[in-house]
């Protein structure tokens, strides 16, 4: 099963991606620079990594979302390619128009960088069909740009599909309606602003993000 | 040719800088303000051109990639004296 994870200038996380996909495929995942143009026919599930990509400029994620490989990302899931964004690569699919909604400025104005407690708002998903519904899990988050906002009509339409997969139970950002991670109506792009990656070994501190790797490279 | 684009956010969208800066005023001092909102101003030099065309351009700039118009909102001002 081969992975990929998308390498933009002033990401940080794409070496913690490339750690956890290896450790639940048993290969190193192949690592994509923003430049390329298209993503190897045998990748399967394709992460787009947390960091700070050009800077943030702009807006975090824009320009990133116009890099050449987006375009090319942004085809492969139209056809079904499974699409992972953490964090920034959360906001890189709003701005390329891969999920609904946009990331803002948390409210509180201060970089939050903590453990936050989620609630599975959906557990049928192909990322997290292995846990248990009833069972909180805890996942760092590290973010400026975390508060999630879409209009009331698109929040109506999510909550109707079960699209929002995570919610924070100490929402610690503005989110409307608690929202730390959605999937899009096919199911094949989650893009979520805690990190995963992050709590995958006892070392980590905690290991609640190894079943959404496992769920997601499970279905494939 | 300039071209001034103006990018905030939308009516609406919760502004938490622009409500920072209108809190701050008020501590010091200056009762009279009852809110703030914080955008950005973007200016562009352009090859000069028939403004109409230039500002159909530029709207799908701001379209494409200056605005998020999922939040943002965003107007357009030409200036043609200047180079």
């Amino acid at each position: 099963m081969q992975a990929a994870v998308i390498v933009f200038p002033a990401s940080n996380c794409d070496r913690d991606a490339a750690v956890a996909l290896e450790s639940h495929t048993g290969k190193p995942p192949h690592m994509i620079w923003h430049k390329d143009t298209s993503i190897p026919d045998d990748v399967r599930l394709v992460v787009v990594p947390g960091g700070f990509s050009y800077g943030d400029y702009l807006r975090s994620g824009a320009i990133a979302a116009n890099s050449p490989i987006i375009q090319d990302l942004k085809q492969k899931a139209d056809n079904g390619l499974a699409v992972l964004g953490i964090c920034n690569g959360f906001q890189v699919l709003t701005e390329a128009g891969m999920l609904p909604g946009a990331l803002m400025r948390n409210a509180n104005q201060k970089f939050v960088c903590r453990i936050s407690r989620l609630r599975l708002a959906n557990a049928q998903t192909r990322f997290t069909k292995d846990y248990d519904a009833k069972h909180e899990i805890d996942i760092p988050v590290a973010h400026h740009d975390g508060n999630y906002f879409a209009d009331d009509e698109t929040l109506r339409r999510l909550e109707g599909n079960g699209q929002i997969v995570f919610r924070y139970t100490d929402n610690p950002n503005g989110s409307r309606n608690d929202i730390a991670g959605i999937v899009n109506q096919a199911g094949n792009v989650l893009g979520m602003m805690p990190h995963p990656e992050r709590a995958i070994d006892p070392l980590h501190g905690g290991t609640d993000g190894k079943k959404l790797f496992q769920s997601i490279l499970g279905s494939l | 040719m300039i071209a001034r684009v103006y990018v905030g956010l939308k009516p609406g969208v919760l502004d938490p800088q622009g409500r920072t800066i209108a809190s701050s005023l008020n501590d010091l001092g200056f009762d009279e303000v009852q809110d703030a909102t914080q955008g950005k101003v973007i200016e562009l030099t352009l090859e000069n051109g028939e403004p109409e065309a230039v500002e159909a351009r530029v709207k799908q700039m701001c379209e494409k990639l200056l605005a998020n118009t999922v939040i943002e909102s965003y107007r357009i001002e030409l200036d043609e004296a200047e180079e």
